[in-house]
């Protein structure tokens, strides 16, 4: 099939960035759309131009490293999917695909795909564990947790990072992906006890970075890879307003 | 002749002794000594984690944007650890054998007995750290079977159980961050390593955004920078992956143990064009349920459901009885392979065999199959667009891990003093095959268990040492090698890029050093190679600049995987015997059966580098039997 991709090209944090317009001429339906990236390269470097930026690593959605916005959807038109799981079957011949960087203020863009997602890693930092040095931990089975339970933090824990959540919010929120945390944790009996200090130093974390308020348009979940549930914001604000209430 | 410095004694009082009397740190005297870590993976992240909580000084790095995206993310089956939580008969001892038979005896006993006696730890470790193990109603944890072994000793998290574990690991990395403890790096790649007095005192990065040269000194070094099976281009491994930071120290002078051993994993998604860049692996633990089969008639245009079951050959089951579609990697590859290469292949290249779900949905149900393997089963479909649960899965076997790696010691410290290497950039615990769900395991206890124990022992006697001075000689000389080396590939200024030549490299290797190996192709291997590399040294295109550059970061890391490709072939010929992962077709049973030689090739190959174009040199370690008795490995 043939595309005509519009590419967003940026060399540095400090260029303005614009779009460059490129034709492929010989794609196959299979390639995954990263390996369209890969062709496309292919050919920029042939022509001897600088070949296009993009984050990606492990190529089968659970690393989180990849993540585009394709069409202004946040990883392209397929739900609950990464980028690089995405394949040039869903798109049609002679179809128009404009490619651009996940963008937030907190997430500044690096070279033209590539954005700088370490405030995730602090918000993480602030709060977003358990407390629990190497050595210290009792035997795994006198801690029994109702397989309902482990379930249910399994779909909160089961967030990638890839910050699809904030490139899709109007706000450029992270609440998706820092509720997510909290609840993984919360829901758990190792994790409760913190659940108080870890709520608010993320939240604040969160705010520090300057990702925006939250504002329930539930966009987030749509287009969240992992299918992380807005549910979990409503606990992160249960939990935050409860910490407040409490703090001593 | 290497000494891995076992302690003696009987086999379960080795570890508990050598315990018993390492040298410790003062607390006081921890956070003058300074560590570096590169790679944030369950090795790295656990012992950066666990060094930064007893108080040392740490240093993080990797070249990822974050260290959440290290590759362990994507082990999807599970962890094995002997609770003997099923009461099935497991136990240190059994989880011992296992481990060593399916490593076709080629492991240590004192490291495989180490790995399973810390491995029940690291599931309690891991439950404190939040992990969602699955549990059985009662509240209790769960376990599933996996290959090679007939207990269940497997526990999971659904198909992720690699990135919970290493969310619990990056999360105890992040908590010493947040603290202070440890410095982190994101974006940073090692270039080379700084040895001076013969000690390993620091690395020189890259940071990967600026493309600015850093250096760092430290009293010690861990490389935990994983696996180098990227080196087959397509591969179950991340794009990313690379042996550049171990290939560097082994140009320094670390050597380099079993390279040859890589696993070809059994169940991965086949390749479909020349385009691909990424072999998916399906989780192991799909063959609990699904069963491996193709047709008995050759050239097969039917589609799998109209096959009658009389038509069809579930090899593994057939040549394989007492463990069936179970049996161990290396054998369920291989046999994989013989099919396929006789003609019996499906699916449009006639690369693949089935894996096939019907009789598991017919006798449990579809649900408890999708809960079981759901993610697996989604992910199946959206590469393939095909539903598994109505007809059965295409899988081929794809290069996986690299039971090779940086020789170590029992202390897991390399051949250079003062330089570690962990997880899967060492070569320690896997023999000549791995178990599945050990990987997981082995990373975790080396960085969680065992090197804050080993790395104290020489770190006590660094105190004396007092700060290093990255102004020192050797690291100038270490920085302007590697500003040469980067001048020098932006300069060739040909015409093909880096991955041209990852992708020759790939077919030789996969060809002549793959599944199965031959004198005759090793030695051609070892021709092509060397044409290829010095193609690449001419031929060899990187456009833009210094600064952010992907594809100066690949022409990196494949100059150095023409070299390490070569050392590769120079093992696998210099081990003329068939063992594990590693078969020569000089050496099989008429059934066509691995034939290990105890006599000449029980010990574990360590290449010291002699320089490019030199055949490297080779020194062994002797390997002892002193609690089992090496036996024809039969899973039949």
């Amino acid at each position: 099939m043939r595309i005509r991709l519009k590419v967003w090209r940026q060399e540095n944090q400090q260029d303005p960035g614009k779009m460059m317009t490129y034709v492929l001429g010989d794609i196959n339906p299979h390639m995954s759309f990263l390996e369209m990236l890969d062709t496309l390269n292919e050919q920029l470097l042939q022509e001897g131009s600088r070949p296009v930026e993009f984050d990606h690593d492990c190529r089968e959605g659970i690393c989180g490293q990849c993540g585009i916005m394709i069409n202004g959807r946040a990883h392209g038109p397929l739900k609950n999917t990464t980028t690089c799981q995405l394949h040039m079957r869903s798109f049609k011949d002679n179809e128009e695909i404009v490619i651009e960087p996940f963008r937030a203020t907190a997430f500044p863009v690096k070279c033209d795909l590539k954005v700088d997602r370490t405030a995730f890693d602090r918000v993480i930092a602030s709060g977003g564990f358990i407390s629990v040095n190497t050595g210290q931990a009792p035997e795994a089975n006198s801690i029994p947790i109702s397989s309902p339970d482990v379930e249910a933090a399994f779909d909160a824990a089961a967030c990638i990072g890839c910050g699809a959540c904030v490139a899709v919010c109007k706000n450029s929120s992270a609440a998706l992906f820092t509720s997510a945390k909290i609840s993984h944790m919360v829901l758990l009996p190792q994790g409760e006890i913190e659940a108080q200090t870890r709520v608010r130093s993320m939240v604040d974390q969160m705010d520090a970075e300057g990702f925006g308020h939250c504002s329930n348009t539930e966009a987030c979940e749509a287009e969240c890879p992992q299918q992380i549930s807005v549910l979990h914001i409503a606990r992160m604000n249960y939990e935050y307003n409860k910490a407040q209430v409490l703090k001593k | 002749m290497l000494d891995a410095r076992i302690p003696d004694g009987p086999l379960e009082d080795k570890w508990s002794h050598y315990k018993a009397h390492a040298k410790l740190v003062n607390p006081a005297n921890r956070k003058k000594l300074e560590v570096i870590v590169v790679g944030t993976g369950l090795a790295g992240s656990s012992i950066a984690a666990s060094l930064g909580e007893m108080g040392y000084s740490v240093k993080s790095f990797c070249f990822q944007d974050t260290p959440r995206r290290a590759h362990s993310v994507a082990a999807q089956g599970g962890v094995n650890a002997c609770k003997n939580y099923k009461n099935d008969g497991d136990s240190v001892f059994r989880m011992f054998y296992d481990t060593i038979k399916g490593g076709d005896f080629r492991a240590r006993e004192g490291n495989v007995y180490r790995m399973a006696e810390c491995s029940a730890n690291l599931i309690d470790q891991a439950v404190a750290q939040g992990v969602p193990f699955g549990r059985e109603y009662g509240g209790y944890l769960n376990n599933r079977s996996f290959g090679g072994v007939q207990v269940s000793r497997t526990f999971y998290a659904r198909g992720q159980t690699g990135q919970q574990l290493l969310l619990g690991a990056y999360q105890a990395l992040m908590r010493q961050v947040g603290a202070g403890t440890v410095q982190l790096f994101a974006r940073h790649e090692m270039q080379d390593l700084v040895v001076i007095d013969g000690k390993a005192r620091g690395i020189i990065v890259r940071n990967m955004d600026t493309g600015e040269l850093e250096r760092h000194g430290a009293h010690a070094v861990v490389l935990a920078t994983g696996g180098f099976g990227k080196i087959y281009y397509l591969s179950t491994l991340a794009m990313g992956c690379n042996g550049s930071a171990i290939w560097r120290a082994h140009k320094r002078g670390a050597y380099m143990a079993n390279p040859s051993w890589t696993q070809i994993h059994p169940t991965s998604l086949p390749q479909s064009g020349e385009y691909q860049s990424k072999l998916t692996l399906m989780s192991e633990s799909l063959r609990n349920d699904g069963r491996i089969w193709v047709p008995k008639q050759k050239e097969e245009t039917r589609e799998p459901n109209q096959i009658p079951e009389e038509e069809r050959d579930y090899y593994l089951e057939r040549r394989y009885p007492a463990f069936g579609n179970l049996s161990p990697r290396d054998i369920a590859s291989r046999a994989a392979k013989e099919r396929i290469d006789a003609g019996f292949g499906i699916g449009p290249l006639k690369n693949a065999v089935y894996l096939d779900f019907s009789k598991a949905i017919k006798d449990q149900g579809e649900d408890k199959i999708r809960k079981k393997y759901g993610n697996l089963f989604r992910m199946y479909e959206k590469i393939t667009g095909v539903n598994a649960y109505q007809e059965p899965m295409r899988i081929s076997p794809a290069a996986h891990f690299s039971m090779g790696g940086l020789w170590v010691d029992y202390e897991l410290m390399t051949t250079i003093p003062g330089l570690f290497a962990l997880g899967e950039a060492n070569f320690a615990d896997h023999g000549a095959n791995r178990l599945g769900a050990n990987s997981l395991l082995q990373a975790s206890v080396d960085g969680y268990f065992i090197a804050p124990y080993t790395m104290a022992n020489y770190l006590a006697d660094e105190i004396k040492t007092g700060p290093i001075d990255i102004r020192h000689g050797a690291f100038a000389a270490a920085e302007e090698n590697v500003q040469q080396f980067l001048k020098r590939l932006m300069g060739i200024q040909g015409n093909l890029g880096a991955d041209y030549f990852h992708k020759e490299l790939g077919k030789i290797l996969y060809d002549k050093c793959g599944l199965s190996r031959s004198k005759e192709g090793l030695e051609a291997a070892i021709r092509e190679i060397n044409e290829l590399r010095e193609s690449f040294w001419q031929r060899l295109y990187v456009p833009g600049g210094y600064a952010l550059n992907s594809e100066l970061e690949k022409a990196g890391r494949v100059a150095d995987y023409l070299e390490l490709g070569a050392l590769m072939c120079y093992d696998a010929l210099m081990r003329d015997e068939s063992c594990g992962a590693h078969f020569r077709v000089e050496h099989q049973t008429p059934e066509g059966e691995a034939m290990r030689n105890d006599e000449d090739f029980s010990f574990i190959s360590a290449w010291e580098w002699a320089g490019v174009e030199k055949e490297p040199q080779l020194h062994k370690e002797p390997l002892h039997f002193e609690f089992v008795t090496p036996s024809v490995r039969s899973y039949k």
